[in-house]
């Protein structure tokens, strides 16, 4: 199945990935009006800085799971390889959040749900938009 | 406190409808100029180090910015233009040479854009390139002048070494130092797919870029930098490096602090020295001493290397290009006063040099009448910008052209002009690691590829709308071109008649 995988060679910290993502799955028709307003929708990929390196973190949508393991509302699911939130089922406890290695999950603008990578397969895009706005290749999208 | 009497270039106009504050702008600049300001929750621009380099307009995902011109006017004059005003309040400043990078940008005539073409109607059929072969094909070194035959009646060739082009276009040398590793990668990896060569440029071989040698032209400058055995035989050619055309007649210059490890060690220098280039080459005193040099290299590499020699388009260009054509060196490279550079003075970049499409046209005549053309191929670069600057250098009698600022543009260059400062935010003319890495040569090795592949079916098209089927029947070829405004003097000189002739 293909995934999205990072390569930190060429991440440049620019954090392009997470704008481009906050504005795909906030709903908006366009990056100005996800924006607009003082309006700052929640990116489901982060970009880990450092001196020399920096990459970005997102969910893997690995075999273990703890996610969805953990997960007390039932909301996490594993659909065709892709682990997705259903939002109306999430209650807002944060297990997820503590249980994955490696912090993929974030927690959305009010508080009380969780957000995380979908690969784009539940808006209007279809392929991942991170993938698409990185500039540099840092972020690809493919079968390993 | 002294007055500044520098005013900023440029000035940053960002609509504020479209700015999302996503700070790319500000983490992309590697002058500084943008930053959020968190007391005002917006963004906000100090123009004084802005280069106009575009980094921030080409990534802004809204389109949000634009960069330009400053519009502070002083006073019009027709004589002292703000921009020659300006040279003089800097030189009085700093006291020092006025230092700048690419190639001439003055207005002075182009000659590729008062060249037309011909093409063929109704008596000489044009040949549909899709349809029917054609052949770009070249091949760059000494011509047999005759054929000699054994006994048994078969021709012998006495096999010159030459290098063999799948398209008449080569990159040409800059070196690892002025640009980056990424760089050099890219077009290395380019050049191996395409068929054609890049050049080392006066730097020396990167180790881990020996894999690409049978691609490789090993330049040898008069700083002699990274020329060793094994440097030498690595390459597909070799190119002795006299002149450059963005600088005619001075040396080089790489200031100490750009010497790092990698650098040191290609370049075969100590660290943090300045790697100064020479003019001359203190073993290269006359046209005899060129001939020793050219024949020491090829008994170096057992006389199986074809050897360049570069030269910058100065007055006397056709009778140099003599000496070289009967001095044992294979390839002539001429380089026109339009010629990039990393760093020149720049009223030597501005006002030495002659425009490549004269000296190319007088150095193929002078070598016909001379009746020793066939000794040399000649390849020409200094500003070819299209495959139409190829086409018509090609009918101006060039075997091949060197590319190098069109290879760079495809690479991200936007032609800011400020290589010097070290800063090149498209990680192309730095060696500062987070910005070189902004330079993957998995994206930039293809934009070449489809730059020259682009190039090459435009050099078919063209050729084929003349009834032309091979690059050997354009090659020299001056009815295939006809003058446009230009004078008789030039149309002379170029060889060519007047359009509507």
């Amino acid at each position: 199945m293909k995934k999205v995988y990072v390569n930190e060679d060429w991440c440049l910290g620019c954090h392009l990935c997470e704008f481009t993502c906050a504005a795909a799955n906030s709903g908006a028709p366009d990056m100005i009006k996800a924006f607009a307003g003082g309006k700052k929708p929640v990116a489901r990929i982060q970009i880990e800085e450092g001196d020399k390196i920096n990459f970005a973190v997102q969910c893997r949508h690995c075999d273990a799971h703890p996610c969805v393991k953990g997960c007390i509302a039932g909301a996490l699911s594993v659909q065709d390889g892709v682990i997705v939130c259903d939002e109306e089922k999430c209650v807002g406890c944060y297990t997820c959040v503590l249980s994955c290695p490696y912090g993929a999950i974030v927690i959305d603008e009010a508080g009380h749900k969780i957000r995380k990578c979908d690969l784009c397969t539940r808006n209007s895009h279809g392929e991942p938009a991170c993938v698409k706005a990185c500039p540099n290749n840092a972020i690809v999208f493919e079968e390993r | 406190m002294a007055i500044n009497y520098m005013n900023p270039l440029f000035e940053v106009v960002r609509n504020y409808d479209r700015c999302i504050k996503c700070r790319v702008c500000e983490r992309q600049c590697a002058n500084e100029v943008h930053h959020y300001d968190p007391d005002l929750d917006k963004m906000v621009a100090d123009e004084t180090n802005c280069v106009d380099c575009q980094r921030c307009v080409t990534l802004c995902p809204t389109r949000a910015l634009k960069i330009k011109k400053n519009e502070n006017e002083f006073r019009e004059n027709g004589n002292w233009s703000q921009q020659v005003m300006d040279e003089v309040y800097k030189q009085a400043g700093s006291g020092g040479v006025l230092l700048s990078a690419m190639g001439n940008p003055r207005e002075y005539p182009v000659y590729w854009d008062k060249i037309l073409l011909n093409a063929s109607q109704v008596t000489n059929p044009p040949i549909d390139p899709l349809r029917e072969p054609m052949e770009t094909k070249t091949f760059l070194g000494k011509k047999d002048q005759e054929i000699h035959y054994d006994e048994n009646g078969k021709a012998e060739f006495k096999h010159n070494p030459y290098l063999e082009l799948d398209v008449p276009v080569m990159f040409s040398a800059m070196s690892f130092g002025s640009i980056s590793k990424n760089a050099h990668e890219s077009l290395a990896r380019a050049a191996q797919e395409l068929g054609t060569y890049y050049n080392t440029g006066e730097g020396g071989l990167h180790k881990d870029f020996y894999k690409y040698g049978p691609n490789t032209i090993c330049q040898v400058a008069s700083g002699r930098f990274g020329v060793f055995k094994e440097y030498l035989d690595t390459g597909a050619a070799i190119e002795i490096k006299m002149g450059q055309g963005a600088k005619p007649g001075i040396g080089g210059h790489l200031p100490g602090m750009k010497i790092n490890e990698e650098i040191s060690r290609t370049r075969m220098i100590p660290k943090g020295t300045d790697a100064i280039s020479p003019a001359p080459h203190h073993d290269i005193y006359s046209i005899e001493d060129l001939r020793q040099l050219v024949l020491s290299l090829k008994e170096a590499t057992d006389w199986k290397k074809p050897v360049i020699v570069k030269i910058a388009a100065v007055h006397n260009v056709a009778a140099i290009a003599s000496g070289i054509a009967r001095s044992g060196a294979d390839i002539i490279a001429i380089d026109g006063y339009r010629g990039g550079t990393g760093a020149a003075p720049t009223r030597i970049r501005d006002n030495v040099g002659i425009p490549i499409e004269l000296a190319l046209a007088s150095v193929d005549q002078r070598l016909r009448d001379e009746g020793i053309r066939n000794n040399v191929s000649i390849v020409v670069g200094g500003s070819i910008r299209s495959s139409a600057d190829v086409v018509k250098a090609v009918a101006l009698g060039a075997d091949a052209v060197y590319i190098a600022t069109a290879a760079l543009l495809s690479m991200g260059c936007h032609l800011c002009r400020s290589c010097n400062t070290g800063k090149c935010n498209w990680g192309i003319a730095t060696q500062r690691a987070d910005l070189v890495k902004r330079l993957n040569p998995d994206i930039a090795y293809k934009r070449l590829v489809n730059l020259v592949h682009a190039w090459d079916h435009e050099i078919k098209e063209m050729m084929g709308g003349m009834g032309i089927n091979s690059l050997e029947s354009l090659r020299g070829n001056r009815l295939m071109l006809r003058g446009i405004g230009l004078n008789q003097k030039e149309l002379d000189i170029l060889g060519i008649m007047h359009a509507g002739e």
